[in-house]
């Protein structure tokens, strides 16, 4: 192929949880420097969604395909699963992950947690690893902090350092759930700039959030989620500006 | 000055016998106890009813008779399947349990299901978030393990552990049943000779809480390390 492969393509998910049907059969294409937000109320599947993109939820039905390459499944006793472990890992290696819950090892200085996965699965030197790790602390405001544990850290702080730990794994796809959806309001702004900033220099990012106005400044595609399907997609200006769908309209006004 | 008729040197190579059974007894428990854990918390049925049927005997069983049954009886199990070697294919084999590996083994089996649910509890205390962190970042399963599992569990591991320890080292008293010269019987014959049982057991008594209150500081030493980066989350 001489064009190079598109970083992410899922095509057709559904997921069941017992006999709910959570996603309904769910597509997305992300093109390299594409920013796409999914937004949608609390039980829209859009967590669980993003979450099938790197396999920690095992889709039902579907496809995906990363950087051209599609990711086999068997069935089993369990339902289906993936095919080639081995595969995943490496995958799941090129999709990095935000949580909302920040998730750095605990047991690990801010450094370390850096540090980790391009050591132990990218197999990176130690020593080019710090480095790196040094850049994207500078990146993030976090120079100070490279020998603090999580523990000793702000819910700001985790979160920036949690996005340098993703851009440490030179990622194809950034994967965001609820970056500040835990974080104290006066916190967020910290967080949102750094991603902003990822925006601007072309990252492929995915994110759900509850930041209306920032995924309205930043995102190239919006997908609105109601009950595990796609009510209405687009750019942040028809989706925003005028949706089509009564529910999405009811969805955006303000609520007081 | 107390006078040890000359038990002495024959005290010390039993307080010896009495810390190899020991820490020997122990690796074997946390080999046992972490492959139970994993059994128990297993998705596989068999796993999972191997894993209990194993803590459920042990946990119910005394420990001196576990020890004689497998003693004596294991003697005469091996020697039933040596038998049957001979007869149907001529090999002559011979296998004499020996005592010191009859008490490892059978207290390393004791200690590893206790041990089990010491494990499996501290397991479960691992926030699920920390293992799918690693996951999300390309870990495959044994390098979660290593990394981010074992090290988060084994805080929860250490008070439990350091507690199996100490029991386990009383244990140890029990192979003079099956006739290894630990300590014990030493003191134990030194007091029927000399007629002072005062003066041998006190000894035992004084190197048995020695020993305790040496692996008390390095517990405390390995809790220290292993709740590196959680003082300031509790």
């Amino acid at each position: 192929m001489a064009d190079t492969p598109i970083p992410l393509e899922v095509r057709d998910i559904t997921k069941r949880f017992g006999d709910t049907e959570v996603l309904k059969g769910l597509s997305l294409k992300a093109h390299k420097g594409d920013v796409i937000t999914l937004i949608g109320a609390s039980g829209s599947g859009k967590s669980t969604f993003l979450r099938c993109m790197n396999l920690l939820e095992q889709p039902d039905e579907g496809d995906l395909i990363v950087h051209g390459e599609e990711i086999r499944f068997k069935k089993t006793r369990h339902g289906r699963e993936p095919a080639d472990w081995k595969q995943v890992v490496r995958m799941r290696a090129k999709l990095s992950m935000v949580f909302q819950n920040f998730n750095l090892w605990a047991h690990m200085t801010l450094l370390e947690n850096i540090i980790e996965a391009p050591v132990h699965v990218l197999g990176k030197p130690k020593k080019e690893a710090v480095e790196h790790a040094r850049a994207l602390l500078e990146r993030v405001g976090l120079t100070e902090r490279a020998d603090a544990y999580p523990a000793q850290m702000s819910g700001g702080q985790q979160q920036r350092g949690a996005i340098a730990r993703a851009l440490a794994m030179d990622p194809e796809v950034m994967l965001f759930d609820e970056p500040t959806s835990a974080l104290d309001p006066e916190l967020v702004g910290d967080v949102l700039k750094v991603m902003r900033d990822l925006a601007e220099e072309g990252r492929t990012m995915i994110l759900v959030t509850h930041e209306m106005a920032f995924a309205r400044d930043v995102s190239s595609q919006v997908i609105y989620l109601h009950q595990g399907v796609i009510e209405e997609y687009g750019p942040p200006e028809a989706v925003f500006g005028s949706p089509r769908s009564e529910r999405l309209k009811q969805f955006l006004a303000p609520k007081h | 000055m107390i006078d040890l008729h000359g038990y002495g040197p024959r005290l010390a190579e039993g307080a010896l016998i009495t810390i190899e059974l020991a820490v020997l007894s122990l690796v074997l428990a946390i080999v046992l106890g972490l492959a139970t854990a994993s059994a128990k918390m297993s998705r596989n049925w068999l796993a999972h009813r191997i894993g209990t049927l194993y803590t459920t005997i042990i946990r119910g069983v005394p420990d001196l008779v576990l020890m004689m049954l497998l003693f004596f009886g294991g003697q005469i199990g091996i020697n039933m399947v040596t038998d049957q070697l001979y007869e149907r294919f001529g090999w002559d084999v011979f296998i004499n349990v020996n005592e010191f590996v009859a008490g490892v083994v059978t207290i390393g089996l004791i200690f590893g299901a206790y041990m089990g649910e010491t494990f499996r509890g501290a397991f479960l205390a691992v926030d699920s978030g920390q293992i799918e962190a690693g996951r999300a970042y390309g870990m495959n399963h044994w390098l979660v393990f290593r990394r981010i599992r074992f090290p988060q569990m084994m805080r929860h591991a250490i008070p439990g552990l350091s507690n199996n320890w100490m029991v386990l080292l009383k244990t140890t008293a029990l192979v003079s049943v099956i006739g290894l010269t630990d300590m014990v019987r030493v003191a134990a014959e030194a007091s029927k000779a000399t007629r002072e049982p005062f003066t041998f057991m006190i000894i035992v008594a004084a190197v048995y809480l020695l020993i305790a209150t040496a692996s008390e500081w390095g517990f405390a030493r390995l809790q220290k390390r292993y709740d590196v980066g959680y003082r300031e989350a509790d």
